[in-house]
């Protein structure tokens, strides 16, 4: 074990354990946001640079401060390490210019945006951007792409995490999706026209920080803070089974993989389930999630709103535009 | 001056060939170092030697090679990195084109000291020609048992193969470099782990620039001590510094390091001066990444000392008015020369060679290449210096590899040094859109290219 | 947009001769078992100049196949690396450097001269099909800006009088028939 401060706040780790993950332990406001790190998928992070930390004690041997802000996501801890997340004025204030890079290509299309309300570029830009932007530029311009039946690309939000890149890599049996091209016209794409259609290929949506992988069965039917999360279960042959059901009513508009606080899948499920089954006799319902997020899902729940019907022929409009 | 180390052969014909080499006293230090000395006497002598890097960082050869993991039972890997793609640097590609026995040699006598029984030599694509000269050069020390299994009878065995980049700057950093050899994009990877422990295939390995192991045979040949005595302070032995722009002279001149610069840009033996009896304006001292100086300051520093072609001299006064010796790529500018126009041109470079990986470098190059093409192009305003700036200051020092802080550098020494010719930029959007280059406004579209 | 089109596999059937496919299997010897994916660079230097000068996705399917990887892992580095072509290219690819020190020395005005002289745009391939021009970053030959590279093969201390003279031999090379480049191939040997 081994002992660090962050923001002043002692923990003991096990050796080997991340600055992130040290945090993540004493949990609150000190935790760096990531992007693109993702616990349960081996090799990610130190990407996006959001949770770049200031090291003022590299450790009880070596007690000179890191030269440069390290990514928490991927720097060990040491004995004796302090580390200052939200007491450091430069690491907030590098932390506003990332946003401002991630932000810069963005489309900010958030009022037609599936993801938002979810959305952890959203949440970020909302606690660690600034109220201006400094571009007159054009942004760079994708078209949308279908990639498999159940999934749409939108190439213009997407922050290049690479999470989707893992969990092809990870948990589907064959990668048909990659990063091309390179520097900052690169992109999520298949080369040739192919589908994703492998079973487990839905937890790219979910792994997606942003909304550049949504859910097609799920596109322009509802925004997500009208729906009402509930934990699911089935029985699954493929995957445990244990979703989250965001329902209206008693509509199942979505399954989702439950998500911790952090935003993280508590575990991958089935394409079955989460584009298959999408009726309530299909599921046993345990009982409303409780999201612990910062998000406006977890503000209210809107119990009392009437059907969303209003929102369906606008979204077909959209669809038929694209 | 005039004290040849590295390319004391150069001039020899046929030194390409390995007997005329051999005949010339080529090898010698191999057959030294493998049959007379043990793989930590050759460590001491590089560590005495004060040898650092030549690719750029400048970090003491010695103590790099002592990091390397001598535990691990993986099979160990020596690099040679010859990705040379800086702008302004074109050194390695002489030692390999006219020496390539000599970086043989190098190679030979690291691979031995370092316990690597395989080496690579990554050479940038772009350099076919290369690739066929240090093949055959290989071949021959394969038929002259310098390669292969039980060289000289010692029971060392080594096997060198070249292998090709294919037109990508950022395979130039160590991990990026690895990360190409084993066939993938060239993404640098995120340290730690450092290659020395996990490197190419998770093995250890060494990445040194081929300049920096060109020098491993002279220095076993003369000896540390001697190599240290050349010099000036832990700026020890000479250094190759390719020379290029509006100079009478441009070419690969190896220079005893404490040449006062003065010296290199005027004298006959080096530079030759400024062509067309123009003046000197601005000087890059070590390849594109490093912050430019003016003609003041590339003089005499700030504290109105003589220059010195070193490590330290060089870097005198930090960023606010020093530089770097980096790579050795010495850009000279006349006064003609455009700063805004050449801030913009090394802009789109990093913004063309980044490899997207992280978010600032991604992001922040293309902005601010961006805002310098509409500078240069006569539809920027006053504030876009600023903005300019304060990207700058935001890429340096939160990227993964080198390279964000590469691209910062030039911008940011630009604007400090140079600021009115900015400001003129602005100021006078009419003038700058007829006078400099105003062809090339037309067709401004063509010129942003995003791959 | 920036956006690629989606490429469509013609499914047209590719494959090296036997003699360049035995010095294949020779090269990834040169990597360590279960490494043979670091061949892949040189493989994509061998395939793009032995099979039409560009990387068709048939191509690179049947590379990927050789090299016991996935489509996507060529795909991925074919479009990282400027040298590779994904689309087709003209018979001599020129590619002039924009750089810096080369620009700083007339790089730019050899570039504009080469685009009207063969009355094509950077990325573009005139309709004979004989030349592609494209802006490149840094070459790494500086010392003798401006330079360029055609098919790999460097041009120094550029003048228009000596491009002029260049593409009259390179015009009268292709009428001849003999395009004769040193091969990747036997570099590695």
């Amino acid at each position: 074990m081994v002992k660090v401060t962050i923001d002043n706040i002692p923990i003991e780790v096990e050796e080997g354990t991340t600055i992130l993950n040290a945090a993540r332990k004493i949990g609150g406001k000190i935790v760096p946001p990531a992007m693109c790190y993702y616990s349960k998928l081996a090799g990610s992070g130190g990407k996006c640079r959001t949770c770049l930390v200031k090291v003022a004690k590299s450790s009880a041997k070596d007690p000179r401060p890191m030269p440069k802000l390290v990514a928490s996501c991927s720097t060990p801890v040491q004995d004796g390490m302090e580390v200052l997340n939200i007491t450091s004025p430069e690491v907030i204030e590098t932390r506003k210019a990332i946003v401002e890079f991630l932000l810069i290509n963005h489309p900010l299309d958030c009022p037609v945006c599936d993801q938002a309300g979810e959305c952890d570029l959203q949440d970020l830009s909302f606690s660690h951007g600034m109220a201006n932007t400094r571009t007159i530029e054009s942004r760079r311009e994708f078209p949308p792409t279908d990639i498999g039946p159940f999934i749409k690309l939108h190439m213009n939000r997407c922050i290049l995490c690479y999470r989707c890149i893992y969990v092809a890599n990870q948990i589907t049996d064959k990668r048909v999706h990659g990063i091309l091209f390179r520097g900052d016209s690169s992109e999520i794409s298949t080369y040739i026209e192919n589908v994703i259609d492998n079973d487990f290929s839905g937890n790219m949506i979910d792994v997606c920080p942003v909304g550049a992988l949504t859910d097609k069965t799920f596109r322009f039917k509802s925004r997500v803070w009208f729906l009402k999360p509930m934990d699911a279960h089935r029985q699954c042959t493929k995957c445990s089974g244990r979703v989250t059901a965001w329902m209206f009513g008693d509509e199942i508009y979505r399954i989702t993989g439950r998500k911790d606080q952090f935003g993280e899948m508590e575990e991958f499920i089935c394409n079955e389930c989460r584009f298959g089954k999408k009726e309530f006799s299909d599921w046993i319902i345990d009982g409303p999630r409780k999201i612990k997020r910062q998000s406006v899902i977890s503000a209210s729940y809107y119990e009392n709103m009437i059907k969303p019907s209003v929102i369906n022929p606008i979204g077909e409009i959209m669809e038929e535009t694209e | 001056m005039g004290r040849k180390i590295l390319l004391e052969k150069a001039g020899i014909p046929g030194i390409r060939e390995f007997s005329i080499y051999r005949h010339h006293g080529g090898y010698g230090s191999a057959e030294k170092a493998l049959i007379k000395m043990s793989p930590a006497e050759i460590l001491q002598e590089v560590t005495r030697s004060g040898l650092r890097g030549r690719g750029g960082a400048g970090f003491p050869t010695g103590l790099k090679w002592s990091f390397l993991d001598r535990k691990c039972t993986n099979p160990r890997f020596l690099i040679c990195n010859a990705d040379e793609s800086e702008p302004g640097t074109f050194k390695d590609r002489y030692l390999m084109e006219f020496l390539p026995h000599l970086v043989l040699e190098g190679l030979i006598i690291s691979s031995f000291a370092l316990g690597a029984n395989t080496c690579y030599i990554y050479v940038r694509g772009e350099f076919k020609t290369l690739i066929g000269i240090l093949q055959k050069a290989i071949n021959e020390a394969y038929q002259q048992n310098f390669l292969g299994k039980n060289i000289l009878g010692t029971g060392y065995s080594l096997d060198i193969f070249v292998h090709p980049g294919a037109g990508a700057y950022i395979c130039g950093e160590e991990t990026a470099l690895l990360e190409s050899l084993e066939g993938k994009r060239g993404n640098p990877r995120i340290k730690p782990p450092f290659p020395a422990y996990k490197g190419l295939y998770g093995c250890p390995t060494m990445v040194n620039n081929v300049e920096t192991l060109a020098a491993i045979g002279p220095i076993i040949e003369m000896g540390g001590e001697a190599y240290a005595s050349i010099g000036k302070g832990k700026s020890t032995g000479t250094k190759l510094i390719s020379a290029c722009g509006n100079i009478n002279k441009p070419g690969v001149y190896e220079i005893d390091l404490g040449l006062p610069v003065e010296d290199f840009i005027y004298s006959k033996e080096f530079c030759g001066g400024i062509k067309d009896g123009k003046r000197l304006k601005a000087v890059v001292p070590g390849g594109s990444s490093v912050p430019i100086l003016p003609a003041e300051l590339i003089l005499r520093t700030a504290g109105g000392q003589q220059r010195l072609m070193t490590y330290e001299s060089l870097a005198d006064g930090g960023f606010d008015s020093g530089s770097m010796l980096g790579s050795g790529g010495f850009i000279v500018y006349n006064e003609d020369a455009c700063i805004v126009r050449n801030t913009w041109n090394f802009t789109r470079f990093y913004q063309h060679e980044s490899c997207g990986q992280c978010s600032p470098c991604r992001e922040g190059t293309g902005w601010m290449e961006k805002v310098l093409n509409r500078l240069e192009h006569g539809l920027g305003k006053m504030s876009d210096i600023d903005l300019l700036a304060s990207i700058a200051g935001k890429i340096e020092g939160t990227t993964i590899c080198p390279l964000g802080d590469a691209a910062a550098w030039p911008v940011s020494s630009a604007i400090r040094h140079f600021r009115q010719e900015f400001e003129f930029h602005a100021e006078h959007p009419e003038i700058v859109r007829k006078i400099n280059h105003g062809a090339l406004v037309k067709n401004q579209e063509s010129n942003i290219q995003y791959r | 947009m920036i956006g690629h089109k989606l490429h469509k596999p013609e499914n047209k059937i590719v494959a090296f001769s036997p003699e360049t496919l035995e010095k294949i299997h020779e090269l990834i010897s040169h990597y360590p078992d279960g490494q043979q994916k670091s061949a892949l660079l040189p493989v994509l230097h061998i395939a793009q100049e032995e099979l039409g000068g560009f990387l068709s996705a048939d191509l690179m399917d049947y590379i990927a196949s050789l090299l016991n990887i996935q489509s996507i892992e060529v795909y991925e580095v074919a479009t990282f690396y400027s040298m590779f072509n994904i689309d087709p290219v003209g018979k001599f690819v020129i590619d002039v450097c924009r750089t810096g020190p080369c620009a700083i020395c007339g790089g730019e005005q050899i570039l504009d001269y080469l685009k009207k002289k063969l009355n094509i745009n950077e990325g573009e391939t005139t309709p004979d099909g004989l030349f592609t021009i494209n802006a490149v970053e840094c070459l790494g030959a500086c010392g003798a800006a401006p330079v360029m590279q055609v098919n790999t093969e460097f041009h120094e201390f550029l003048t228009s009088e000596k491009i002029d003279i260049l593409l009259d031999n390179l015009r009268e090379m292709a009428n001849e028939k003999k395009v004769s480049q040193s091969r990747w191939v036997e570099k590695f040997f």
